[in-house]
């Protein structure tokens, strides 16, 4: 997995398929991260993304409340319209912005 | 009849299988041929049925999980099980958001997006047996048929 640190804001590069699998790893990587470096703001990068299921929104969720503890946020950039589909029909984007590319 | 099909898949309840069966179910649909959304929902549903087998059906215990699919016509019925611990209440687990292992992060979306992305969703559960996830879904619907002009 990818991950990118500047400043006290953490990008998560998510992986072609974000399942349980994957998310148990990002999980314990992320929370290292965010730990170690003062993290309050955490980007999910879904460039590489094509899937995702409840245990990926599980994985924003519990980002989620660890950074907003801090006074964070967590947003999300480069979804496409299936991951767009699974982020609104959860709920999440209630707590999360999708930002969408300057074209 | 005339289009049917089946198949059957047992395989380790090991998160990493989690996709294997996702792709395999994808793939035994495509005779059917769906869209692009329509595999895209059936694999998130498989997904999320797999992925409740392993974590609470088995504790992340390695053990078997069934898969069975059968093509009736343009339907697709899809069973996924585990001889696990079972489901004691049955209607509250399928309450969105409800889960019983919020400390694994999990959303409690799972029967949500089972319910949501396929056409039927039926749980058969008992504590100390397993559980049996029916699904269908009938590919194709409300899609114009194509039609050449006669000459």
């Amino acid at each position: 997995m990818k991950y990118q640190v500047q400043e006290n804001c953490l990008t998560i590069f998510l992986p072609g398929e974000l399942d349980h699998h994957n998310a148990e790893e990002i999980r314990k990587e992320s929370d290292h991260l965010i730990e170690h470096n003062h993290i309050r703001y955490v980007i999910f990068d879904f460039a590489d993304t094509v899937f995702c299921d409840s245990s990926g929104i599980g994985v924003i969720m519990g980002r989620y409340k660890r950074v907003y503890m801090l006074g964070g946020e967590v947003c999300a950039v480069h979804a496409n319209e299936r991951i767009k589909k699974i982020l609104t029909m959860s709920g999440v984007t209630k707590i999360m912005q999708i930002y969408e590319e300057d074209k | 009849m005339e289009n049917t099909n089946e198949m059957q898949l047992i395989f380790d309840s090991r998160s990493a299988n989690e996709s294997f069966a996702r792709v395999t179910v994808a793939a035994f649909m495509t005779s059917l041929n769906p869209t692009v959304e329509e595999v895209s929902d059936v694999k998130t549903a498989v997904s999320e049925a797999v992925t409740n087998a392993i974590i609470h059906g088995y504790d992340n215990e390695v053990q078997n999980i069934y898969i069975r699919c059968r093509i009736e016509e343009k339907t697709l019925y899809l069973e996924i099980e585990d001889r696990g611990k079972g489901i004691e209440d049955v209607e509250k687990a399928m309450e969105p958001l409800f889960t019983t292992k919020p400390e694994l992060e999990r959303s409690g979306m799972g029967f949500s997006f089972m319910e949501a992305f396929m056409d039927h969703l039926e749980v058969i559960s008992s504590p100390g047996k397993g559980t049996i996830v029916k699904m269908e879904k009938t590919i194709g619907k409300g899609r114009k048929i194509w039609t050449t002009q006669s000459l």
